[in-house]
C-alpha cells in the first residue's frame, strides 16, 4: 500500500456530514412561576422593600421569572428563622429523625427530576443531557449519601461528641445551582444545623424548586431558609453577627473578601474558589481516550466549571497528533439550544460572563498563541461561545494564568515528567488536576507530588457523594463531600 | 541442549511497537456517548435507509442450501418491494460451496458476494488449506473474502505468523476486497484488540471485522470504537482508507443508528458509504424495515407483515 504525501491527505470533515434533527426536551414538565418571593421560616415571604430581580434564558434572552431581592431586614429575619428552627427542632432532633427528613427530600427530588433538570437548563444555559444525567442525579445522591450519616455520627467520629454549630450561612456559584445548594445542605442539616441559603441570582430557579420540595417534606419551619438576590444580599448574610459558619463557592475575589470579613469572628469558614486545573497528558497515555477527557475536563457545563481542565499539558512527542485529535473532536460538538438533547455545549450563563470570555479570547491573540475554534454554527440569539483552544501558549501568559471560566483551552506542552510538575504547580490555584498515562507508578508519583485537592488519573470531572473535594492555595479550604465534608459543620 | 530460537524481526515491527494503550472505561464512556445522540425525523429515514444498503445480509450454517441462498439473494434484491425506493443490502455473506449460487442468484445486480474462508469460524487449519480454500471461493466468483485470523497465534505473540498469514490470503484474493475477522471475543481486551486491528491493516486488510457470529460476545459499540479509531490513526498516517464491519448481535435498528453515529464521529461522512462500512447481520434487515412502515405511516405493523428468509 502506497503512502500518500501527507500534505495530500484530506480532513476527515467530521461533523460535516449526516445531521441529526432537533430533539428540543418540552419545557411543559416546568412549572415556572412568575414571581418568586423568599422562603423564610417554612413559608413564602415578600421582601420588605419589594425589589425584585429579573432571571432570563441565556439561550433565548428572554424573561424566565423573577425572584425577590433580600435586603438586610429580610436577611435579619432568616437569620432568626433558622436560629429558632435550630433551638427549638433541629438541634433536638435525633440523627434518625433528621436522616429520615433529608431522605424524604432526596426521594421528592428524583421524583421530580425531570421537571428539575428543565428548571436547570432554561435558567443557566446548561445542555439538558448535562442536567438530566449529571447536575440532577448527582444532587439527589448527595441527599441519599448525607442522609445515612445523620444518625452515625458517632461512629464517623467515635469518642467524641460532636455538636452542630448552629446556624449556617451558605452562597452558591451559578454554574451548577442545584448541585452546589446539595453539597451545602445535605451535609449542614445531616450534621444538626440549620441554614440560610443565598442562590446566584441568574440562576435561582432550581433552588427555589428545592424550597418547595423542602417545604412538601414538611421539614420543621426555619430548618431551612432560602434568600435570592446579588451580592448585597450576600454580603448582608456573611456580616450577619447570629451566623455560625459559612460555605461559599464562588469567585476568589469574593472568597478573599469574605475572609477579611470574618477575620475577627468566630465564624467558622469553608471556600471553594476558582482554578486553573493542568490536564497532563503523556506520551504513554491511551490517546484517544486522553482526547475525550480533555474535552470532557474544558468543555463540560461551556467550560463553567471551577475545576475545568483548562490548561492542556502534552508531552512533546505526541502534541501534534493529540492536538489534531482534539481538533476533529471539536467539530462533532454540537453547539446550541440547551433543551435539545443532541446538544453538547449549551449557552453561556450570562452576557457578562460572555464578554469576559470573548476579551479572553482576543487577549490570547494579542499575546501571540495560535487561536482555534470550531466552525459550529451558533444560534442568532442568546449567548453562545464556540469551543476553543489555543496552542503555543507560553507558561508566562495570562491566558495560562488566569481563570477564564468559559470553553477555553489554553495548550502547552513539556518534555520532562518534574518539568510538567513544576509546570502545573505554578499557579495561585490548587482545585484539580488530570493525569494521563498508561505507568501506574508515574500516577502515585504524580498525584502525591501535585498540589491539587482532586488528581484524576485517566479520567476527568467524576464526582461521587462519597469523594471530598476542596482545594490548596487560593482555590479555597475544607472539604466538601465524603466523611470530610462532615467536619465543617461540627464542633468538638 | 535445546537451542535458542532466533527472535523473529516482524515482532519489532514498528506498526505494532507504536500502538498506543486502550483504557476501556474511557472507550467505554464515549460509546455510550454515541447512544445519547437523539435521531428522528428525516435523520432517522437516511439513516435507516443507509443501514440496509450497508448490510452483509448472512447465511452461515451448516444446514444451508442453494434453496436457502437462493431464496436469501431475493431478498438481497427486494428486500419489502411494498416500499419504493428501498436499497439493496451490500451483499450476500455465505459459505463458499454458496458463492457460485449466490452469483447467479443476484445476477448482474451491484449486490456482492461475500464468501467466509480460512477454515472459518475458527481457523484452526494449515496455511495450504486456508489458502486453496480462498483460492476456490475467489474462483467461484466472490467479490469479497472474509477470512479470520489465527487468535491462537496472535495470543501466543506469533504476529509475524498472523501477519504473514493475512499478507498471503491477500494475494489470492486478487480484485477481491479482503475482509479480515478478529474475533474480538477471544481476544481478551481492547489492547489486543488494538493490536490486531494494526496487525491486520498493515498486513493489507480492506476491511477489519469484529467477529465471525459464532462467539460470544460478538460485536460491541466499545470494540468497534477501537477499530474505528486504529483506521482513522491509519488514514492519518498514510491517506488510505479501510473499511470497517461490525459482525453478530446488531439485530435491532436502534443500536445500529448507534454504530451510524459512531461512524460519522470518527470517521465522518467518507466513511458513510457501503463501500466502507457494513453490518454483518441476518435479522437486522426486518427489524429496520419495521421502522422505516412506522415513519411512513405512524404506526408499527405485526412482524407477519415481513418476509421470513
Amino acid at each position: 500500500m502506497a503512502t500518500k504525501n501527507k500534505s495530500t491527505i484530506k480532513p476527515l470533515r467530521l461533523g460535516a456530514g449526516w445531521k441529526y434533527a432537533p430533539a428540543p426536551e418540552s419545557s411543559a414538565s416546568a412549572q415556572i412561576q412568575h414571581q418568586y418571593e423568599l422562603f423564610i421560616d417554612g413559608k413564602w415571604q415578600p421582601p420588605k422593600k419589594g425589589a425584585y430581580l429579573e432571571s432570563i434564558n441565556p439561550a433565548t434572552e428572554k424573561k424566565l421569572y423573577r425572584a425577590a431581592v433580600a435586603t438586610e431586614q429580610d436577611v435579619d429575619k432568616a437569620v432568626a428563622a433558622a436560629q429558632k428552627g435550630f433551638d427549638k427542632y433541629w438541634k433536638k432532633m435525633s440523627g434518625k429523625d433528621r436522616g429520615k427528613y433529608i431522605f424524604r427530600i432526596a426521594r421528592l427530588m428524583q421524583e421530580q427530576a425531570r421537571e428539575l433538570s428543565v428548571m436547570e437548563t432554561l435558567d443557566g444555559g446548561k445542555p439538558i443531557r448535562e442536567s438530566r444525567d449529571i447536575d440532577i442525579p448527582l444532587a439527589c445522591n448527595h441527599f441519599f449519601y448525607y442522609a445515612g450519616w445523620a444518625d452515625k455520627l458517632e461512629y464517623a467520629l467515635p469518642n467524641r461528641t460532636a455538636k452542630p454549630l448552629g446556624v449556617a450561612a451558605q452562597i452558591t456559584p451559578w454554574n451548577f445551582p442545584l448541585l452546589m445548594a446539595a453539597w451545602k445542605l445535605a451535609p449542614a442539616l445531616a450534621t444538626g444545623n440549620t441554614v440560610v441559603l443565598k442562590p446566584a441570582e441568574t440562576t435561582s430557579l432550581t433552588t427555589l424548586k428545592l424550597a418547595s420540595i423542602i417545604q412538601e417534606a414538611d421539614l420543621p419551619p426555619g430548618v431551612v431558609n432560602i434568600l435570592t438576590g446579588a451580592g448585597e444580599t450576600g454580603s448582608a448574610l456573611v456580616r450577619h453577627p447570629n451566623i455560625n459558619k459559612i460555605a461559599f463557592t464562588g469567585s476568589t475575589a469574593v472568597g478573599k473578601w469574605i475572609q477579611q470579613e470574618t477575620a475577627a469572628s468566630t465564624k467558622k469558614l469553608t471556600l471553594e474558589l476558582g482554578g486553573k486545573a493542568a490536564n497532563i497528558v503523556f506520551s504513554d497515555a491511551p490517546i484517544d481516550q486522553a482526547v475525550e477527557g480533555v474535552v470532557n475536563g474544558i468543555f463540560f457545563n461551556q467550560g463553567h466549571v471551577c475545576c475545568a481542565g483548562s490548561r492542556l499539558y502534552v508531552q512533546e512527542s505526541i502534541a501534534s497528533v493529540f492536538i489534531q485529535k482534539l481538533k476533529d473532536r471539536m467539530a462533532t460538538l454540537l453547539v446550541g439550544d440547551p433543551m435539545d438533547k443532541n446538544t453538547d455545549i449549551g449557552a453561556i450563563n450570562s452576557a457578562a460572563q460572555l464578554d469576559k470570555i470573548n476579551q479572553y479570547i482576543r487577549l490570547g491573540k494579542k499575546e501571540g498563541a495560535h487561536h482555534y475554534e470550531s466552525d459550529a454554527r451558533l444560534p442568532q440569539k442568546g449567548f453562545f461561545c464556540r469551543p476553543t483552544l489555543f496552542t503555543k501558549v507560553a507558561q508566562s501568559s495570562r491566558l495560562a494564568q488566569e481563570e477564564i471560566f468559559g470553553p477555553v483551552l489554553a495548550i502547552l506542552t513539556f518534555r520532562t515528567e518534574d518539568e510538567v510538575i513544576e509546570k502545573a504547580n505554578n499557579t495561585p490555584y490548587g482545585l484539580s488536576a488530570g493525569v494521563w498515562t498508561d505507568k501506574g507508578s508515574r500516577i502515585f508519583n504524580m498525584s502525591r507530588r501535585l498540589k491539587a485537592g482532586v488528581v484524576w488519573a485517566n479520567a476527568y470531572n467524576l464526582f461521587d457523594p462519597a469523594s471530598p473535594f476542596g482545594g490548596y492555595k487560593e482555590s479555597g479550604y475544607g472539604r466538601e463531600g465524603g466523611w470530610h465534608g462532615l467536619y465543617p459543620y461540627l464542633t468538638f | 541442549m535445546s537451542s535458542i530460537k532466533p527472535i523473529r524481526p516482524a515482532l519489532y515491527s514498528p506498526s505494532l511497537l507504536t500502538a498506543p494503550p486502550v483504557d476501556q472505561t474511557g472507550v467505554e464512556e464515549r460509546a455510550a456517548r454515541f447512544t445519547k445522540r437523539s435521531i428522528k425525523g428525516d435523520s432517522k429515514m437516511q439513516g435507516l435507509l443507509l443501514t440496509l444498503s450497508m448490510i452483509d445480509l448472512t447465511t452461515l450454517e451448516g444446514k444451508d442450501t442453494t434453496g436457502k441462498v437462493e431464496q436469501l439473494c431475493y431478498k438481497a434484491l427486494h428486500l419489502h418491494d411494498a416500499f419504493e425506493g428501498l436499497p439493496t443490502v451490500a451483499a450476500i455473506c455465505v459459505y463458499p460451496s454458496q458463492v457460485r449460487t449466490a452469483k447467479n442468484a443476484l445476477g448482474g445486480s451491484a449486490v456482492k458476494v461475500a464468501s467466509v474462508a480460512t477454515a472459518f469460524p475458527a481457523g484452526q487449519s494449515s496455511r495450504s488449506i486456508k489458502l486453496s480454500e480462498t483460492r476456490f471461493a475467489v474462483e467461484e466468483g466472490a467479490d469479497e473474502i472474509d477470512m479470520v485470523i489465527s487468535r491462537g497465534a496472535f495470543l501466543a505473540g506469533e504476529y509475524a505468523f498472523v501477519f504473514d498469514e493475512i499478507a498471503a490470503i491477500k494475494e489470492v484474493c486478487g480484485q477481491a476486497r479482503l475482509k479480515v475477522i478478529l474475533e474480538t471475543g477471544e481476544l481478551g481486551s481492547l489492547d489486543e484488540v488494538r493490536k490486531a486491528s494494526q496487525l491486520a491493516i498493515a498486513a493489507g486488510a480492506d476491511f477489519i471485522k469484529t467477529s465471525t457470529g459464532k462467539i460470544q460476545p460478538a460485536a460491541t459499540l466499545p470494540v468497534t470504537l477501537v477499530m474505528l479509531e486504529t483506521i482513522r490513526d491509519h488514514y492519518y498516517k498514510t491517506g488510505n482508507r479501510v473499511g470497517m464491519k461490525p459482525a453478530g448481535g446488531i439485530s435491532t435498528s436502534k443500536l445500529a443508528l448507534h454504530y451510524l453515529v459512531m461512524l460519522n464521529e470518527t470517521l465522518g461522512p467518507d466513511w458513510m458509504h457501503p463501500h466502507w462500512f457494513r453490518f454483518g447481520a441476518s435479522s437486522l434487515a426486518n427489524n429496520v424495515l419495521m421502522q422505516i412502515a412506522k415513519e411512513k405511516e405512524g404506526c408499527y405493523q405485526a412482524p407477519h407483515y415481513f418476509s421470513v428468509d
